[in-house]
């Protein structure tokens, strides 16, 4: 019995906070949000050469075969670092879709090209995880797509997307497809992309080998894992962040972080996020390694996280002061990551409810 | 990341499933409100001799000599439960003093009241608060004047459970009146029995009388029963809440108390619609569905970090705080559920689960109060787990 990360998982993770550390400072973050860049070349080119884009890619395949609790380490350590770069649609819902429900020659077109980063991957499946707004939605008809989907990850430079449509199927289309409209959809976290696809009779292949209804399923749960994780890193770099400010701001003639009101806050936060971490590991290592309660797991990590997070954002905001409200220290990057975080792919009421559907809790209409 | 316990584990697991296949007709029935029931004392020594409880107590002190391995404990815990039996005693005696004795006490004094502390034939309490020092405990006032070979203690002790039942006690009393507050104390037992000691029990929100008050006057007691020597008992008062804290707040206790609740919301309705079908209620339900996953797999986390020797850092610091406020919201949870029926108390026509689901509401916030408050682990969460600073002293008028 051991619940713990390995040797590896804890190297894996280092490297990535060290790297973060020295491509990802928050002067390059902010100087990527203002410019609204789209694509963040040096950011991305050092998580390429860590292998980031090829982790859940099988070996077969040019990838490195790892498991959703090594991606969910490294998805920690890019909220942590508020990183501006695509990941969750492009190194793990695309790689586990086109891996679990591609064929052969769907595989071997994408997941070396994905493994390696040199193509991008989208995935554009928010009306199948949290509802259907604005009626949007898409429907396929003789291998082509119509309507829309909101929302979609990593598309906006997305050579291909993985797109889910109303009746259960995953397509993928290509990037640069003749009738492909890609709006882009300005959210308040500006260090990752959220685009609206429109479709004008796309032409689309399917991903259905073996059980699709499954792969869908399977790309939901580990989206919403790396995002729980992502919470999990912005959550606690909050709390550092928090920590340390408090340590350094005299009112009073002393250090706030002697006040009990605001050493409360920081034990607070951290007493409510760090439970989070153990929920996260364990519905990293059900998907692959216990199924059966791969999504309930998932579904919790998310909801839970996200009402954690809430609180860790606003709280951490207010021990800055009104200092944390300004511009001036970017804390509010964190803030809205975790915003952001918390509405994709469901949000926690939305999900809560899956969840006790899942246990047989939700009576039939 | 590996959640099988692996062959020699599961083969141990079978050892225990075959003690309980063989033993349950012998479990407690009764188990006696203050003082352990002779079918307890029965139980527990047979639980001994078989390794398991008191597992790592050395032989020679009437335990069973096992190695220390915290996974086996866990299996035995796991088994237990499962088999919805009793694991043995569990009172401040064996939970408290024995580890303290263990790794503090004499020779002589291990060896005399370890063994029959195990048995459940002597029973302890702990005379640790006082009406004024509760947090701040270390400014005891109970005071053990030298005469001759013996202390005469005079003062007053609050919060002592099971005081009216128990033999012995052990007690924090100050005996270096010059000394720093922090080290004029000295942890002393001795009987219960002894001239000058009056308990009078103090009754709870609850309606029991779940704890006492002790008042000491002129009581003398002999010099040699101080553990770890003079003016080193608040050393050894931290050494014996560790062992407290590490109780409070069990996340399987919070697994085995929303199962409860998952029963109830299936089975009790309202205007003819079961509760788990009240989308409201229901979330609440699946908020707190995962903060108890979240709780048992820190557990696991912890449980990890103790049997490779690692220090969990503040991840351990969460688990009294976070532990039995999570219990006390699955508390509320079910009274809200219950609604009117909800608030049914003693003896009433309609109550359900005899009123524990009240019970354990009230008497859980005495758990968030009780072994260092919920304030006072948030000081520890953010001095000893962030690095914050402690709050200046006030100047002296």
């Amino acid at each position: 019995m051991e619940f713990g990360l390995s040797e590896d998982q804890k190297l894996l993770q280092e490297s990535v906070r060290g790297t973060l550390e020295k491509v990802s400072p928050l002067e390059r973050v902010r100087k990527a949000a203002e410019a609204r860049e789209d694509f963040v070349e040096d950011v991305w080119a050092a998580l390429k050469d860590l292998g980031v884009p090829g982790m859940l890619v099988p070996e077969a395949h040019g990838g490195m075969g790892m498991a959703l609790l090594d991606a969910a380490l490294v998805a920690e350590m890019l909220g942590r670092y508020v990183a501006p770069v695509p990941f969750i649609a492009t190194a793990v819902m695309a790689p586990i879709a086109i891996a679990g429900a591609g064929s052969k020659a769907q595989q071997e077109a994408w997941l070396p090209k994905l493994a390696s980063g040199e193509a991008i991957a989208g995935v554009a499946i928010a009306e199948a995880a949290s509802g259907a707004r604005e009626g949007a939605g898409v429907t396929a008809s003789g291998g082509r797509l119509s309507g829309k989907s909101l929302f979609a990850l990593d598309a906006a430079k997305a050579d291909v997307i993985v797109v889910a449509d109303k009746a259960g199927g995953l397509y993928l289309v290509r990037g640069d497809t003749r009738g492909l409209t890609k709006v882009a959809l300005t959210s308040i976290d500006l260090t990752r992309t959220l685009t609206e696809l429109q479709f004008d009779n796309v032409d689309a292949e399917a991903l259905s080998t073996g059980d699709s209804d499954a792969t869908r399923r399977r790309v939901v749960d580990a989206g919403r894992v790396m995002l729980a994780a992502d919470t999990l890193g912005a959550g606690w770099a909050m709390i550092d962040k928090a920590v340390e400010y408090a340590g350094e701001r005299k009112q009073f003639g002393r250090v706030i972080a002697s006040f009990q009101a605001v050493k409360h806050l920081c034990a607070e936060m951290a007493a409510e996020l760090e439970p989070c971490r153990s929920l996260v590991w364990y519905a990293a290592h059900a998907f692959d390694a216990m199924p059966e309660e791969a999504s309930l797991m998932a579904a919790h990590a998310k909801a839970h996280t996200a009402e954690t997070g809430r609180f860790v954002a606003r709280t951490a905001t207010e021990v800055h002061g009104g200092m944390g409200f300004t511009d001036l220290l970017g804390l509010h990057y964190w803030f809205k990551r975790i915003g952001l975080d918390r509405q994709l792919l469901g949000s926690p009421e939305r999900v809560r409810h899956e969840a006790a559907a899942m246990q047989g809790w939700v009576a039939a209409d | 990341m590996d959640l099988a316990y692996g062959p020699d584990y599961e083969a141990f697991r079978t050892q225990v499933r075959d003690f309980i296949a063989k033993n349950r007709d012998k479990a407690p029935k009764r188990f006696g409100v203050s003082r352990p029931s002779e079918e307890s004392i029965a139980w527990q020594k047979l639980l001994i001799a078989h390794g398991l409880t008191a597992r790592t107590i050395p032989k020679e002190y009437g335990g069973y000599g096992a190695e220390p391995d915290i996974l086996k404990s866990r299996i035995i815990a796991e088994e237990f439960t499962a088999a919805k039996l009793p694991t043995g005693l569990a009172n401040q005696g064996i939970s408290m003093l024995v580890p303290t004795l263990l790794e503090l006490g004499t020779e002589e004094q291990k060896k005399k009241w370890i063994e029959p502390t195990l048995k459940g034939e002597v029973v302890w309490c702990q005379g640790y608060s006082e009406p004024g020092s509760g947090s701040d405990l270390a400014s005891l006032q109970t005071k053990a004047t030298e005469d001759g070979d013996d202390f005469i203690i005079n003062g007053q002790k609050i919060w002592t459970s099971t005081a009216h039942a128990a033999d012995m006690i052990f007690c924090l009393v100050r005996t270096e009146p010059e000394a720093k507050k922090h080290e004029g104390i000295s942890y002393l037992i001795f009987s219960m029995k002894t001239p000058g000691i009056e308990v009078r029990p103090l009754t709870t929100m609850t309606g029991h009388a779940e704890f006492n008050e002790v008042f000491f006057t002129d009581v003398r007691v002999p010099q040699k029963d101080i553990v770890a020597g003079r003016g080193q008992g608040w050393f050894v008062a931290n050494a014996t809440l560790k062992h407290e804290r590490g109780m409070l707040g069990d996340p399987n206790q919070a697994g085995t108390r929303l199962k409860e609740i998952v029963d109830l919301m299936h089975e009790e309705t309202v205007d003819g619609t079961r509760l788990i079908d009240h989308p409201v209620y229901r979330d609440r339900l699946m908020q707190l569905q995962a903060r108890v996953f979240a709780m048992q797999f820190h557990g696991l986390r912890l449980l990890t970090a103790a049997s490779k020797g690692e220090d969990p850092g503040i991840a351990r610091l969460i688990v009294k705080l976070q532990g039995c406020e999570l219990n006390h919201q699955l508390a509320a949870l079910a009274i809200d559920a219950l609604g009117e029926i909800g608030v049914l108390y003693g003896d009433s026509p309609h109550l359900r689960a005899h009123g524990s689901w009240q019970h354990r509401y009230m008497f859980d916030l005495g758990l968030i109060i009780g072994g260092g408050t919920a304030q006072i682990q948030k000081n520890i969460i953010s001095e000893r787990g962030l690095g914050m600073p402690r709050e200046p002293k006030p100047a002296k008028a």
